[in-house]
């Protein structure tokens, strides 16, 4: 733990990605076209590689973790996870902006820089073993965003979503490090393996209660939990359908990973474990009653999102190895299935426009695979067999289950039965209705190219497949966590 | 797998009509959709042969188990019993009939129609063979999925809201389902149905779960006051959509009661039998009531089945051999005599494009065949001695009069009222006046048409004369889970004497339970509190 250890080969799929930032860098400053898209080409292949050397480290991180950088940087099969979907994610929102035409032409390779360094700054954060590593990591991937989301070329909403992010965001970071600094002084470590065995009830230790909420407030807002959501359907909004894909889905998976680090600390009876379920519930039941309302499918999307995040938190409140890989394997979906919504509209709106519920009517004629994609992406949000959605749903609530949280359980199934309306909208309009209002879906552009299809075709099936056979991507997360808690105790 | 099939025959009769969806997606031309998927609904029945070597006995037959996800303890198992034999021979028997009864009342999006069809048939066999708690969720849940999109794209005039609130109601019902069945996999330790038999339950427990699994199965049902999306989804869903929802989906919610609620939670199953017969016998009642005062021919049939179901949950409830038995022969009746009747709706709406009675008066004139069959299923509907609905309606009566005469003069003004309202729009259709002024250029049946009608015309006159063979299958199984039923109650109550974990209490009256033991303070039990199941688990896993 006190020395550099610095071990290449656990951070070649960090090394491709900082290779991607840096060729990007090269691309925004030079003046010839040629280089540049060149330099642009290069994203899919360096993120694949990233992925895939991710993947090949997994089975040399069963037996131990690898510690570097005097014990804050951690990598192991969990890390490995994350940096997986990080890369595949960060895969698909490329392709997603590859078409956008809200962003210039000029002024793409830059979109694609700040794209490229925020995913960089998340695969930083899902190793991150130390608290202010992860700050440095998360402030890396945020500021980034800052930048991409006012990229929708003439919009003001765009703008005042930027600035609305930037501000939340500049807040919350603002409390994350007050209530980071509160820890230091009361437990006098960083390190989150030497924070587990520390003293985190309110009569023990007041103050480090007070501080660790205070940084989970910062992880919160990433996370766009209830009551730290506000910024998060405007945003949705603002953005273009591309930005929005990538906002809405990979700094999530930043979060949940420290999320889930640090939940090793929370045991069922602490006060803080206790808040987690009640913000869970509320985030839950507040974003499906607003999601009912919406009529913007991408602000729909952000309310849901808002009820996901509460959905994933259920899987850290129950303190067990299990009930964390169920965070992990549902943030997983979450990913997958918002991926594939967010690359049906992208397709439908070739134009970048905003889409309404009426602008999905007759889809299934115009595109029958694009609606067959909505429609498993839709029901998997929903938690309905056999998908992903379910499974990974199963999952939490069998874990929450007998931990003394089985009310959050019942206000999990119960919210469902909300849910159900909002995104069975989606079907309907896609499938059942037919007549299309004027001005409305006709003057829309639908993305016919292979690339379209492929994508649709690839992602959907995926969503079922891991709803039907979970088995070797589920005991692989399981291990994951286990090690998580042979690490703290 | 058994001995007496050489593939498993089960997964194949589930997964066979998804391939053959999945082998629609190329075809381009209508008419070959429509072949495709009727030679495939054959294939179905022929594949479906090896499932006659099912012996009369009790325990699960063909049984199937692969490790699903070891970890969490999922396993894909798949077997039958007496129960379920007859429901999926009934889900299979109703695909080619779907077929052939939409061939020409579906005229736009048929490829889509088949496939809905397909993975439904799917979805249906699934439910009624898996013994995976999670296995049967997933079937359960995916059924809605077609089912809405069958409503909501092929329905009638009123699609959007009947097929929303199909959805809705059903999948609210369902969510406290899934509450249960993670329950019963941490306190009982499996998702697999047969271990979880054996097991005995807490009967704080067992209330709250029997509870759960009641909003899921009476909605499904539909019991009386669940019942008002079925109405609405029966006369906006296509004739095919009916005739499934009728023959099949309903039966789940009954099944459901059969083959969970009764052996999981015995005790509870008692302690709320008086609320569930008084349910029943209101459904009963209700549905014939409002069937009598309907105008519209498939609203009729929709709440005549509300009646009809009520007679099997009643023969569920009364815990008798006979009542048990009938319920179970009065699902296949029901199945068959009301998908029969929607098939029939469905081909009469064809010619005179309307469902109101006073649109289709006298057709005896016009359509001879047609009133024929119209007028057998309509006799076998309100149990006509001599139709296979005489028999189950009989044995549920019969188990009512056992029970309490009561019991069984309350049911009576029911049946009754079936013959009401069944003769009344037998009459009007027949020789009602005016006769419709089109009907001189309506055909009689057409080939197609008797083809899907004398099969069902068969089975209920075949049925009603020699039930025996049919009742001596699902015999044992009951038979055997009634037994398991009465020794675990008994077993319950003895834990009851010793262990002072609470006395339960019934709504309406106590039934046959030991004295209370010491401990006055304790007998408050069922509480009130909204969630007790967090304690529940601890206490008796045993």
């Amino acid at each position: 733990m006190d020395s550099l250890n610095l071990n290449f080969c656990y951070l070649v799929p960090e090394i491709f990605l900082l290779a991607l930032v840096l060729a990007l860098f090269g691309a925004a400053m030079t003046k010839s076209q040629t280089l540049a898209g060149f330099l642009v080409k290069l994203c899919p292949v360096g993120a694949l590689a990233a992925a895939i050397c991710a993947f090949v480290t997994i089975p040399y991180l069963i037996l131990d973790d690898k510690i570097m950088f005097f014990g804050a940087y951690r990598v192991d099969i969990l890390s490995q996870f994350f940096k997986i979907l990080i890369s595949l994610g960060y895969l698909v929102a490329w392709v997603n902006s590859l078409k956008a035409t809200t962003v210039r032409e000029a002024q793409k390779p830059d979109y694609y820089l700040f794209l490229t360094l925020s995913a960089f700054g998340l695969s930083l954060l899902s190793s991150a073993a130390e608290l202010v590593a992860v700050y440095l990591a998360m402030e890396l991937a945020s500021y980034s965003l800052y930048v991409l989301i006012p990229k929708r070329s003439h919009s003001k909403e765009a703008a005042e979503a930027a600035l609305k992010y930037i501000l939340f965001g500049a807040a919350a970071t603002a409390l994350a490090l007050y209530g980071l600094s509160l820890v230091i002084a009361t437990q006098h470590t960083t390190f989150i393996t030497d924070l587990s065995p520390m003293d985190w009830t309110v009569a023990g230790n007041p103050l480090a209660v007070v501080g660790l909420s205070l940084f989970l407030g910062g992880m919160f807002f990433k996370l766009a939990l209830f009551p730290f959501h506000f910024w998060f359907p405007d945003v949705y909004q603002g953005a273009g359908n591309e930005t929005a894909a990538y906002v809405a889905t990979l700094p999530k998976l930043g979060a949940i990973v420290i999320l889930i680090r640090l939940a090793a600390l929370l045991t069922p009876g602490l006060e803080l474990t206790d808040i987690l379920a009640v913000l869970a519930a509320a985030s839950i039941t507040y974003g499906n009653l607003c999601a009912l309302a919406q009529k913007d499918l991408k602000r729909m999307l952000g309310f849901s999102s808002v009820a996901h995040a509460g959905y994933i938190l259920v899987g850290l409140v129950s303190g067990t190895p299990e009930g964390l890989a169920a965070s992990a394997f549902y943030a997983m979906a979450y990913v997958l299935m918002n991926l594939l919504c967010f690359w049906v509209i992208c397709r439908i709106s070739a134009d970048g426009r905003n889409l309404t519920y009426q602008d999905l009517n007759g889809l299934s004629a115009r595109s029958p695979l694009l609606a067959l994609a909505l429609l498993v992406a839709a029901f998997s949000l929903v938690g309905l067999p056999p998908t992903v959605g379910f499974i990974g749903k199963l999952w939490l609530i069998t874990s929450a289950w007998g931990h003394g949280y089985d009310w959050l359980v019942i206000v999990v199934c119960v919210n469902t039965a909300i849910a159900i309306f909002y995104y069975l909208s989606l079907v309907r309009h896609a499938y059942a209705e037919e007549d299309i209002p004027f001005g409305g879906a006709q003057t829309l552009t639908l993305d016919r190219g292979w690339a379209s299809s492929l994508g649709a075709l690839l992602m959907g099936l995926m969503v079922l497949i891991l709803g039907v056979v979970p088995g070797p991507v589920w005991s692989v997360v399981l291990r994951a966590c286990r090690s998580l808690y042979v690490v703290i105790n | 797998m058994d001995q007496t099939s050489y593939y498993p025959v089960l997964t194949v009769l589930t997964f066979f009509p998804l391939l053959a969806a999945l082998a629609l997606a190329p075809i381009k031309s209508e008419i070959r959709v429509r072949q495709v998927t009727l030679v495939a609904s054959l294939l179905e029945l022929v594949l479906a042969i090896p499932l006659a070597c099912f012996k009369a006995q009790s325990g699960f037959q063909f049984l199937e188990t692969v490790p699903w996800s070891e970890d969490w303890g999922l396993t894909y198992a798949m077997g039958v019993d007496g129960i379920s034999i007859l429901m999926i021979w009934l889900s299979i028997l109703t695909l080619p009939f779907c077929v052939l009864c939409s061939w020409t009342y579906i005229g736009r999006r048929v490829k889509e129609f088949h496939v809905c069809l397909l993975i439904m048939t799917t979805a249906c066999v699934g439910v009624f063979s898996a013994l995976d708690l999670v296995l049967f969720y997933v079937f359960w849940e995916a059924l809605l999925i077609p089912m809405y999109l069958m409503i909501a794209i092929w329905g009638g005039d009123q699609k959007r809201y009947a097929s929303i609130k199909f959805f809705l109601y059903t999948l609210a019902g369902s969510t406290l389902l899934l509450v249960a069945i993670v329950a019963l996999r941490i306190t009982g330790g499996t998702f697999y149905i047969p271990e979880l038999m054996q097991k005995g339950f807490s009967y704080n427990f067992q209330y709250w779960i029997f509870l759960a699994f009641f909003i899921a199965f009476a909605i499904k049902v539909p019991m009386f006051p669940f019942h008002t999306w079925l109405p609405a989804a029966h006369v906006q869903a296509p004739s095919a959509g009916s005739v499934i929802l009728a023959a099949v989906l309903l039966k789940m919610g009954t099944y459901g009661f059969l083959r969970f609620s009764l052996p999981l939670c015995p005790l509870a199953s008692v302690h709320f039998a008086p609320m569930m017969i008084a349910i029943s016998v209101a459904s009963i009642l209700y549905g014939g009531a409002v069937a009598l005062g309907q105008n519209d021919i498939k609203k009729l049939i929709a709440y005549s089945s509300v009646a009809h179901m009520g007679f099997v949950t009643l023969g569920i409830f009364l815990f008798s051999p006979d009542g048990v038995n009938g319920a179970i022969f009065q699902m296949l009746n029901h199945g068959i005599i009301t998908g029969a009747l929607f098939m029939m709706i469905g081909a009469v709406y064809e010619r005179s494009h309307s469902r109101e009675i006073a649109k289709n008066l006298g057709l005896g004139k016009y359509l001879p065949h047609f009133m024929f069959f119209w007028g057998l299923f309509g006799l076998a509907s309100f149990g006509f001695p001599g139709t296979n609905g005489f028999v189950g309606e009989f044995m549920v009566i019969l188990a009512a009069f056992k029970e309490s005469v009561t019991l069984g003069l309350l049911v009576i003004p029911g049946a009754l009222l079936a013959a009401a309202y069944i003769l009344k729009v037998t009459l009007k259709m027949a020789w009602g006046e005016p006769p419709s002024p089109k009907g001189h250029d309506w055909k009689d049946l057409k080939k197609k048409e008797w083809a899907y009608l004398v099969v069902p015309a068969a089975l209920v006159i075949y049925l009603g004369l020699a039930p025996t063979g049919l009742l001596g299958l699902i015999g044992p199984s009951v038979d055997d889970t009634l037994a398991q039923f009465k020794a675990k109650r008994e077993d319950v109550n003895v834990i009851y004497v010793t262990s002072p974990a609470g006395r339960p209490q019934g709504l309406f009256y106590e039934r046959d339970l030991p004295p209370d033991p010491a401990e006055p303070d304790r007998a408050t039990v069922p509480p009130t509190s909204p969630e007790p199941q967090s304690q529940a688990p601890a206490q008796e896993a045993k």
